[in-house]
């Protein structure tokens, strides 16, 4: 049995009358990259959201277990208590980056409760202690380094909200990481971008989950993306999940073929039969 | 010009001319409809009620006015239809670095100088330590709305309480200005903590109007709670200042004797001066340091966006209530100098209109810029000084006209001039807290407003 | 029980006057996102056209009382649009869609251009007019309402039935909430956003104007700095019963006219204010989008 990171169970989200997400249950392999896609409306943000502590779920178990053993009940905890206890950091759909603060600044907020510590709460911040000092050195040098891996060491100094899309996007996925997380939870990181930065993306994703032991979640609408990079796959479709394997299994699941191509499920059938046929649905 | 483009020209100026004399007739009657009732009929008491006396040349005087003033902008400065809607974008904020260099250390240096000007009376100094106290208030206000983004009006309610606080702690318990100095800046930042906690889900306009109930309620209390504040009779005989122990009187024993001067009542109000002054560096020197600080960039982020700052681990509802605490605190200081200046307060001094002076010299100083928040402060306060002195308009307008009464008329109207000329304030960049290689300014449209 | 009954009374009429003031900050805080400071001193303006047009009829020679009070309410209604507008014009469409806090710094200064205009031009003395609708009911034993407070209570009714039906039905009431939703489509798709919102002010005027004229008539005595006071408790409504919400403007406003009066009639007149704000901090705390107001949820 391998080792998971995050295990949802029975995750169920109503608004109102509306089913957002109903009876989700999977995990999150440690170390892996775990994709969930699904047609537009099917209630993958909410899931991230439910997750990262945005919304309360409706019913439903989210636990989350760190590499040192300890758990926690994400369903539980405010979203802030997530990122800074349970190590899970997010990218929005539309990024949210701080515009009027620098790409560095942006980087040095989010490492902002370890600089707390090491400031006294500010009080030894205001005195100048040497031990915040060195605090913040370091700090810059995380800054720098993930600049440099998103490759934006040469705008550090320029506002977040003057720099190219794609630049945005890595910078965001940069300032989650300096959040020094174990789960990762992107939410359609390569939205808007062209097929080189989708590479450079890939690459990206690739080295942090390498080097630096991370699990990564993430959403995404495009496949080519999806399918390079992903360990595993989960499928909703209506808030439910209708598939769940590698990219290989998930490619050739009939649902999920007729869920992207708009089949109702009465002619589930008829197109699983045209593809074992191999003639068109 | 050819004889082909005059031919052009002069059908094209025909009509302008006749579009700039229709717009200007027609804002003529909108200024007689303005000011027919209420300048042209003045209501005059009698013995058997009201009745009402014309002045129609006044009213004709202003449409006159309004008429000629605007057929001259029709015609010759605007040119096109002037286009509605959006602001122009903002002229250029004067460049940070400029002031930073140049005139901060200008500013700084006329005021230590301040006090021993050949120039300076009791009256300047008086002014020099009004608009410290402002200065400092701004700067303490700052931390709340520039920094953090919480739209705060009703920030008179913190000098208040520390002007309140300072007075019953040193008349009941006597203790000196240094003691009860911090400790009334304490209780004034626990109001803070207690005003912040209601507010702490409120968005924008909502969180505007609460904190201006609660500056309202306090003023309230204030006046009515008569055992414990005296009500509108306020608290008199606050014990005056010393210089750290020695009374500024003239016997033996006092700070003239001591220091072999011949005993003036401006000796304690130099004094004063230098404590406000080193208050209000203090002040700046605290901000200044705080924002390089993680709760500082806290704020900033808060302001930004404060989803994204949840999604980072930050504790948004500590953030701002550190913000309201803080920003307090400085209230509270500069309420308790305020409180040994005067040697007596009421709760006349403690009205919304001062809310809104300070939170106007925070916004016309521009994007949290310290410097930007002096300088406005000084053309503010400095501003509505001046139109005390309009004597000379005695000599146009005859002996029977008296200037004073149109100082806040003027004041009202450049307040309005001068936003709808810089809405941003004077200083339209941003200057990060952090640089890796060089320090760049943020221009005004990027930088985030606050939501709160 | 007449205690309370005549307190009800003299609740809902005070009320009526807040939530037509209240209804002003609220279209305007719908449409621009903005507080107009200055609408309290608008609805001051208003009281003293209206004494102004009163003291002029009077004078010259009319006695017939509805008609009197028709012709002030129309010239008072009128003479006010005209502020609201000008001062939409000069102060705040030069801000338009700029920094969010310049407007509401502009709007103080304008209060303060208002109240120190009327201060100068009339005189910094309270004004008083004679009571010009005697008589009224009795409802039970001593309570009493007047004519002229049910003349109030109609009028409201009236008022905002009207607006009501404007907002929902007329093309400007559309116009009005296509720009609250959207301002850049609805310009987009043919709407005169321009136009839309000058009305906006010039309704939200009338409006206070009459309440203007209301106060007038209730209270008889008038002074430059009764905007301020009627304004915050005003806006105060307007934010109770859900900013952006006319019936909730009108709800709040009851609901602060009453709690007012409840409060000086039962505990203490000094704190009256200080009881109608602990409301709003109260209700706010539970409720921070108001009674009526929308839940605005934040798209994550």
């Amino acid at each position: 049995m391998s080792d998971a990171i995050l295990t949802v169970e029975h995750l169920t989200m109503r608004f109102g009358g509306v089913m957002a997400v109903s009876d989700l249950s999977f995990q999150a392999r440690r170390g892996a990259i775990t994709a969930i896609i699904g047609p537009n409306g099917a209630g993958k943000t909410t899931v991230f959201n439910c997750i990262t502590g945005f919304y309360r779920p409706t019913e439903g178990m989210v636990r989350l277990r760190l590499r040192s053993g300890e758990t926690f009940l994400l369903e539980r905890l405010p979203d802030h208590e997530i990122a800074r206890t349970a190590r899970v950091a997010r990218t929005f759909q539309s990024v949210r980056l701080f515009a009027g603060m620098t790409a560095l600044e942006n980087l040095m907020v989010a490492q902002h409760n370890a600089l707390m510590r090491a400031s006294l709460w500010t009080v030894g911040g205001v005195l100048g202690l040497p031990g915040f000092r060195a605090a913040r050195a370091a700090a810059v040098e995380r800054a720098r380094y993930w600049l440099e891996q998103a490759g934006l060491i040469g705008r550090a100094d320029d506002p977040a909200g003057d720099l190219p899309y794609g630049a945005q996007r890595r910078l965001e996925i940069a300032r989650a990481m300096c959040a020094e997380p174990q789960l990762l939870c992107l939410d359609e990181p390569a939205a808007g971008l062209n097929p080189r930065e989708s590479a450079e993306l890939t690459a990206l994703l690739d080295r942090i989950r390498a080097q630096h032991a991370v699990s990564i979640l993430l959403i995404e609408h495009d496949m080519s993306v999806v399918m390079e990079i992903s360990d595993a796959i989960v499928v909703l479709d209506y808030g439910e999940k209708i598939a769940d394997g590698t990219p290989a299994q998930v490619r050739d699941d009939s649902r999920v073929i007729a869920a992207y191509l708009g089949v109702a499920d009465e002619e589930v059938e008829a197109v699983e039969h045209a593809l074992q046929a191999g003639t068109a649905p | 010009m050819s004889a082909s483009a005059d031919a052009v020209a002069r059908p094209a100026t025909r009509s302008r001319l006749g579009h700039a004399l229709r717009d200007a007739l027609l804002m003529a009657l909108v200024a007689l409809a303005l000011f027919g009732p209420l300048l042209g009929l003045k209501t005059v008491p009698v013995t058997a009620g009201l009745v009402l006396e014309s002045r129609w040349h006044l009213v004709a005087a202003a449409a006159a006015i309004v008429f000629a003033g605007r057929f001259l902008l029709r015609y010759l400065v605007w040119r096109t239809d002037r286009p509605s809607g959006k602001a122009a974008r903002p002229a250029a904020g004067v460049a940070r670095g400029w002031l930073g260099k140049t005139l901060a250390p200008a500013l700084l240096l006329t005021a230590l100088a301040w006090p021993v000007l050949p120039t300076t009376d009791r009256y300047l100094l008086d002014i020099g330590i009004l608009m410290l106290t402002y200065m400092m208030l701004a700067w303490g206000l700052n931390v709340v709305v520039g920094l953090a983004g919480l739209l705060d009006l009703g920030y008179v309610a913190f000098y208040a309480v520390g002007a309140y606080s300072y007075a019953l702690l040193a008349q009941h318990f006597g203790w000196s200005f240094w003691i009860c100095l911090p400790l009334a800046g304490i209780l004034t930042a626990f109001a803070g903590i207690l005003l912040g906690f209601p507010v702490l889900r409120l968005r924008g306009d909502y969180l505007a109007i609460v904190t201006l109930a609660f500056g309202e309620i306090i003023r309230l209390i204030l006046l009515n709670w008569y055992e414990f504040t005296g009500g509108p009779n306020g608290i008199s005989g606050i014990p005056r200042p010393s210089f750290f122990g020695l009374p500024f009187t003239g016997g033996e024993g006092g700070f003239a004797a001591a220091f072999g001067l011949e005993h003036s009542p401006l000796h304690r109000i130099v004094f004063l001066y230098y404590v406000v002054l080193g208050l209000a560096l203090a002040t700046l020197a605290f901000t200044v340091r705080l924002r390089r600080l993680p709760v500082g960039m806290a704020w900033e982020a808060l302001r930004e966006d404060e989803i994204a700052c949840r999604s980072l681990g930050i504790n948004t509802r500590n953030t701002k209530l550190t913000a309201f605490a803080i920003g307090a605190m400085f209230g509270g200081f500069a309420g308790s100098f305020f409180a040994t200046r005067q040697g007596f307060i009421s709760p006349e001094s403690f009205v919304f209109m001062e809310s809104a002076l300070i939170l106007a010299i925070v916004v016309l100083g521009g994007l949290g810029s310290q410097i930007g928040i002096a300088v406005a402060a000084l053309v503010m306060i400095g501003g509505i000084e001046l139109l005390r002195n309009l004597a000379w308009l005695k000599a146009v307008f005859g002996p029977d006209f008296d200037p004073s009464l149109y100082r806040m008329l003027l004041f009202g109207l450049a307040m309005v001039t001068i936003m709808v000329w810089k809405p941003r304030g004077l200083v339209s960049t941003r200057m990060p807290s952090i640089q890796l290689a060089q320090r760049k300014g943020i221009g005004a449209d990027l930088v985030g407003q606050g939501r709160g | 029980m007449e205690y309370f009954l005549q307190q009800l009374v003299n609740g809902v009429t005070l009320g009526s006057i807040y939530g037509l003031i209240a209804i002003g900050y609220t279209m305007v805080y719908g449409i621009l996102g903005m507080i107009n400071f200055a609408h309290g001193d608008v609805y001051m303006v208003g009281a003293f056209i209206a004494l102004i047009a009163f003291l002029g009829l009077l004078a010259l020679g009319l006695t017939a009382l509805p008609l009197i009070l028709l012709l002030v309410l129309f010239a008072t209604m009128v003479l006010t649009s005209v502020w609201g507008w000008t001062v939409e014009r000069l102060a705040y469409r030069p801000l338009r869609g700029s920094f969010r806090l310049a407007p509401l710094i502009t709007a103080i200064g304008v209060s303060i251009v208002l109240q120190n205009f009327v201060q100068l031009s009339q005189e910094a003395r309270v004004k008083a007019l004679p009571p010009q609708i005697h008589g009224g009911l009795a409802l039970l034993g001593q309570t009493r309402i007047s004519f002229t407070q049910i003349l109030v209570i109609l009028a409201t009714v009236a008022l905002l039935a009207g607006f009501t039906y404007l907002i929902a039905r007329t093309p400007l009431g559309r116009a009005q909430r296509a720009c609250s939703q959207d301002m850049r489509m609805a310009a987009l798709l043919g709407v005169d956003v321009d136009r839309t919102i000058a009305l906006t002010f010039v309704m939200g005027a009338a409006l206070a104007a009459v309440a203007g004229l209301m106060h007038l008539l209730l209270y008889g005595v008038i002074d430059h700095f009764i905007g301020f006071v009627a304004g915050v408790k005003a806006f105060t409504a307007a934010v109770l019963g859900g900013i952006g919400s006319l019936p909730g403007a009108m709800l709040g406003g009851l609901l602060i006219g009453l709690i007012e009066t409840f409060w000086a009639g039962y505990f203490s007149a000094e704190y009256k204010d200080v009881a109608a704000f602990s409301v709003l901090i109260i209700v706010l705390i539970f409720m921070p989008s108001g009674l009526l107001g929308r839940q605005e949820i934040e798209k994550v």
